[in-house]
C-alpha cells in the first residue's frame, strides 16, 4: 500500500491530528487546572501546590518534587475498567512525571511537593499524550516557573504507513505489518524530547521520520496550548463589554 | 483600631500592576518577551542568548530596561512584608505556628507579640485555632517568621474568614488601598485582606458583613477589568 492511496478511517490527512479542545481553569479548587482533547480522548490535569510534602522522609531539603497520578476513569471506556490505579497507570503517572520534570524549575521550593492530577474522562487512544498536555498546560496554570511548555503527540505506523495521532480504531488495525504506537513528548521552543515510548515493531532509520512528524504536530499542539491560556485572561475582558 | 490593615506597604506590590504607562501582554513560559542586549531579566524571566523569555505564566510587563512577569494564578509565594493571616496550629516554647497556607508554615516567635507575654501563659494571648494578622518578616529554607509588630497587626476577634485567590489580592487592596477603603466605607465592615488570599471581615451586622464579603468575591471574579473603582460605585448604587 503506498501513501497516496492510503485512506485513514475518519478521513483525516496522513499528518493531521484530530480536532484538540484546551481549556485552562476548569477545577476551581485547585491552584492551576486544564482541559486537553484530541477528538474524542478527553484528559483534565489538576496542580496543587508547591506545598508541604508528607510523609516528610520523602522530603528533598535542595528542591521540590513533581508527583503525578494518572487514571483512566472507569466510565472513560466502553467496557467498565476497575477503578483505581493499575500496572499501566502506575507507568503512565511515572512517564508523565519524567516528560514533565526536565521544563521545570523546581529549587525555589524546598522541602515541597507538586501534586499534578491527571483524569482522562473520555478515552481514544493517546491518553498519556492528552495528559501531558493539560498537565503542561496547568503547571502553567499553577504558576510554577518553567522553562518552556511541554507538547505531546503520538505517531503511528499503520502496516508501512507513518500517521499522526492514532485513535482507538487506528491502534488496533492488524492487516500487514499492523500498528505500532510512538508516543512523543517534546519541550515546545526547543529540539528535547522529553518521552519517546514505543509500542510495536519499528526501523531504526524511520524513527528520525516519526520525530519530524511530531515536531511539525507539536508546533500544532502549542498553538492550541498557548491560546488557551491566553484565553483565560482575554476572557474576563470581554466581560467589560457585556 | 488593631484591626486596621497596614495599607502603606501592601500598596507597593499594586503600584506597578495599576500604573497604566507601561505596556503589557499576556505571555506563557518559553515566550520571549523582548529580545535585545539592553533589558534586564528580572521576577519570571530568564536570558536566552540575546532574548528575553518567560518562566511563568502571567502579565509580561517592561518597565524602563527591566523586564519581568506579574502572577495573575497559582498558589500564594510568601515574601518578606506581606501581610498574612494565619490560623494558631501549634504553641511551643518559645513560639506560635502558623497556618498560613503556603507550603511552610509561619512562626511567630514570643518576642515579636506586641506585649510582654508570660511563657507559662502563651495560650491567654493566642490559644490554639485562634485566628491572626502578622506580618513576614523573613522567609527562609527552613521557615517563615512573622511578626505582630506593626499596625494594624494582632489577633483578630470575631467576625469571619474565608479564602479568595491569592494572586487577585492586590486588585482587591487597590492602589494604595483604595478598593479595600471604598468596601469598608459603603458597609461600615472592618476588613483586613492578607496577601494569602485569606480576608477577615466584622462589621456591625450580618447583612453588612454579607455585602462587604460579596463584594470582595466580585472584584475578584472580575480581576482583568480596568476601571474597577468606578465599576464598585455603581456595583454598590445597585446593591
Amino acid at each position: 500500500m503506498t501513501k497516496e492511496t492510503f485512506k485513514r478511517p475518519d478521513g483525516r490527512k496522513l499528518t493531521e491530528l484530530r480536532p484538540m479542545i484546551a481549556k485552562a481553569g476548569v477545577v476551581p479548587n485547585a491552584d492551576g487546572s486544564a482541559m486537553f482533547a484530541f477528538g474524542n480522548t478527553i484528559a483534565i490535569a489538576a496542580v496543587y501546590g508547591p506545598r508541604l510534602l508528607h510523609p516528610q522522609h520523602m522530603q528533598d531539603p535542595s528542591t521540590a518534587i513533581l508527583r503525578c497520578n494518572y487514571d483512566l476513569l472507569s466510565f472513560s471506556v466502553s467496557d467498565r475498567k476497575k477503578p483505581g490505579p493499575n500496572r499501566r497507570a502506575q507507568e503512565i503517572s511515572k512517564v508523565t512525571e519524567w516528560a514533565l520534570l526536565p521544563v521545570l524549575e523546581l529549587k525555589e521550593f524546598p522541602n515541597t511537593v507538586i501534586d499534578v492530577q491527571v483524569y482522562i474522562i473520555q478515552a481514544d487512544a493517546g491518553t498519556r499524550t492528552a495528559g501531558i498536555n493539560a498537565a503542561s498546560m496547568a503547571l502553567a496554570h499553577a504558576g510554577v516557573p518553567m522553562r518552556d511548555l511541554v507538547c505531546s503527540v503520538a505517531v503511528g505506523k499503520m502496516d508501512k504507513t507513518l500517521v499522526v495521532d492514532l485513535t482507538k480504531e487506528e491502534e488496533d488495525f492488524e492487516e500487514g505489518e499492523g500498528a505500532t504506537d510512538f508516543a512523543v513528548a517534546k519541550v515546545a521552543n526547543s529540539d528535547e524530547f522529553t518521552l519517546l515510548q514505543l509500542d510495536g515493531k519499528i526501523e531504526p532509520e524511520t524513527v528520525k521520520e516519526i520525530t519530524r512528524l511530531a515536531t511539525k504536530a507539536c508546533k500544532e499542539i502549542y498553538d492550541v496550548q498557548k491560546k488557551a491560556l491566553k484565553d483565560l485572561v482575554e476572557n474576563g475582558k470581554e466581560d467589560k463589554k457585556k | 483600631m488593631r484591626n486596621r490593615i497596614n495599607e502603606a506597604h501592601e500598596a507597593f506590590e499594586e503600584e506597578d500592576s495599576s500604573s497604566e504607562a507601561t505596556q503589557r501582554s499576556v505571555v506563557v513560559p518559553g515566550e520571549v518577551i523582548v529580545s535585545g542586549e539592553d533589558y534586564l531579566p528580572s521576577d519570571g524571566t530568564r536570558r536566552v542568548q540575546d532574548k528575553i523569555v518567560s518562566t511563568r505564566f502571567g502579565l509580561a510587563e517592561v518597565a524602563g530596561r527591566v523586564v519581568k512577569v506579574l502572577a495573575i494564578s497559582g498558589a500564594f509565594i510568601p515574601r518578606r512584608n506581606n501581610v498574612v493571616i494565619g490560623r494558631v496550629k501549634d504553641i511551643t516554647f518559645n513560639g506560635w505556628l502558623l497556618d498560613i497556607d503556603s507550603a511552610s508554615s509561619g512562626f511567630l516567635p514570643i518576642e515579636e507579640s506586641p506585649r510582654f507575654i508570660n511563657k507559662n501563659e502563651m495560650d491567654q494571648f493566642l490559644a490554639i485555632g485562634d485566628v491572626v494578622a502578622a506580618k513576614i518578616w523573613g522567609v527562609k529554607p527552613k521557615g517563615i517568621d512573622l511578626t505582630l509588630k506593626g499596625r494594624g497587626l494582632g489577633k483578630l476577634e470575631g467576625g469571619f474568614i474565608f479564602r479568595v485567590i491569592p494572586s487577585r489580592v492586590p486588585r482587591i487592596i487597590g492602589r494604595e488601598g483604595s478598593m479595600v477603603s471604598l468596601i469598608k466605607e459603603k458597609t461600615g465592615c472592618n476588613i483586613t485582606v492578607g496577601q494569602n488570599g485569606w480576608v477577615w471581615i466584622k462589621g456591625n451586622d450580618l447583612d453588612a458583613e454579607i455585602k462587604a464579603r460579596k463584594a470582595v468575591e466580585y472584584i475578584a471574579d472580575k480581576v482583568f477589568i480596568s476601571g474597577l473603582t468606578e465599576k464598585m460605585e455603581e456595583w454598590f448604587s445597585k446593591n
